[in-house]
């Protein structure tokens, strides 16, 4: 079975540019993955909705406000309620120490701060994905 | 818990997704599941939209399925990308133009990249479609980047084919060459706020003028804003129209006949083709009869011959 990885990076809510959620996108693709890319503005319902019909294994999501807790944790929560729970989930931007724990044990697993190599996510994301 | 075929056909999202994943990878279980499909199948109203990237056709399915939504019609779009033939990647973006449509439980988006020639895009799409049709879609949509023999294939799976155009693209001309204007049952002129407009109506309109044969059905053009709404009910009862015309003559049969020969013989030559190349058995054969062809000691045709004799055995 020739089975491809297929990735959503979406960029949940309201701040302004997906520079950073592009560029993402575009190095999964050259890692050969199968990338959804949804675009701005995407609320927590809309991407576990997307990540279900899209039967993706990954769902990226990048942040650059300080919302990110809250927005973050309810995709996992939606996740779990939809019975997705076997979805690698990661995090993107700017994201204080602090919080790194708790997001961990929501169910995020790889968080990754500006400035990580793409190489990086691209091995992170084979090494977890399910087969 | 209940077979995925028949949660398939329950109409839940999540068998939806996962049984489209299974045919896309050529599972065997995909192959076992579509059997309990097909009965089901062939009730849904299927439309594809071709075109040029960025002519509009994501932001035009995303109006006309909200059109199709409003008299209770349930929706299913397939929206393809083409794949990276180098690294075997894509980045599927048709979604960013359907946002408005992702809390319809009533609408199923699934983007699909064009994947490899072994792969067999066109068969994934047949079954994709008829996944989708079996589920209890009423309305199909399958868009697609108009180049190349596969695209104009997955087309031919279509009731109803729109080809959309814009102005100012310098690429109607080009698109009539390329034989993706035969396929049409309807013309798009998209960005009909955008300069240029009236002339590649005009275009158009004098295309179809010298193709309509005398007494036959002469192509609609519709012109339309996809951005904002506009045109798309006429779109709509365009291309209802035209399947009622189909209905109404033994085309519908015929269409739908020639889309399960093409299926049947895509299935065998997925089939036939794996079978050469992914068993290690040929693949060997396979390299010392190329080390043969170059060395002049064998012509490809009998190399051909040796591997096919052996397959039919
Ligand atoms: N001016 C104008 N722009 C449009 C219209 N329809 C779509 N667009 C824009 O054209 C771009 C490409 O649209 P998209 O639907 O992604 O095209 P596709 O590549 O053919 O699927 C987007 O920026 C749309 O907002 C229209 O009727 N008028
Ligand atoms: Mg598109």
């Amino acid at each position: 079975m020739e089975g491809k990885i297929r990735v959503l990076v979406a960029k949940p809510g309201l701040d302004g540019h997906d520079r950073g959620a592009k560029i993402v996108a575009r190095a999964l693709r050259d890692a050969g993955m199968e990338v959804i890319y949804t675009g701005l503005h995407q609320t927590a319902e809309m991407i576990v909705q997307t990540a279900i019909q899209e039967d993706v294994k990954v769902v990226g999501l990048s942040l650059l406000s300080g919302a990110h807790m809250t927005l973050f944790t309810d995709v996992t929560r939606i996740l779990k309620e939809k019975g997705m729970d076997d979805v690698l989930v990661l995090g993107g931007g700017i994201i204080p120490e602090d919080d790194i724990p708790k997001l961990r044990e929501s169910g995020i697993k790889g968080i990754f701060g500006p400035g990580t190599p793409m190489d990086d996510i691209v091995s992170f994301i084979k090494e977890n994905v399910e087969e | 818990m209940k077979d995925l075929g028949q949660r398939v056909l329950d109409g839940e999202q999540r068998a939806i997704a996962k049984m489209i994943t299974l045919s896309e990878n050529n599972s065997p279980e995909a192959a076992r599941e579509m059997k309990v499909l097909h009965p089901a199948s062939g009730r849904a109203q299927i439309i594809g939209i071709t075109g040029v990237m960025g002519a509009g056709k994501s932001t035009l399915v995303s109006e006309l399925a909200m059109e199709y939504r409003k008299m209770g019609k349930t929706v299913g779009i397939i929206a393809i990308d083409p794949t990276s033939p180098f690294t075997g990647g894509a980045l599927l973006g048709d979604r960013i133009r359907m946002t408005k449509l992702t809390e319809d439980e009533g609408i199923f988006i699934r983007s699909m990249g064009t994947r490899g020639m072994l792969g067999g895009l066109t068969s994934a799409v047949y079954d994709v479609v008829e996944i989708m049709d079996a589920a209890g879609k009423d309305i199909i949509m399958v868009e697609t980047v108009g180049v190349g023999q596969a695209e104009v294939d997955i087309i031919k799976i279509a009731d109803t084919t729109v080809v959309v155009l814009v102005p100012g693209l310098g690429d109607s001309i080009q698109a009539i060459k390329a034989g993706i204007m035969e396929i049409a049952d309807i013309y798009v002129v998209n960005k009909a706020d955008r300069p240029g407009f009236d002339r590649i109506m005009a275009e158009i309109e004098s295309l179809v003028d010298l193709t309509t044969e005398a007494g036959k059905r002469s192509i609609p053009i519709i012109p339309t804003v996809a951005k904002t709404g506009e045109g798309i009910a006429e779109l709509r009862a365009s291309v209802d129209e035209h399947l009622e015309l189909l209905n109404g003559t033994n085309e519908f049969q015929a269409n739908r006949r020639r889309r399960y020969e093409a299926e049947l013989i895509e299935i065998i030559r997925k089939r036939l083709m794996n079978l050469i190349f992914d068993e290690s058995i040929f693949k060997e054969r396979i390299e010392g009869l190329i080390d043969q062809i170059e060395a002049k000691e064998k012509d490809p045709y009998s190399a051909a011959e040796e591997i096919l004799s052996q397959v039919l055995k």
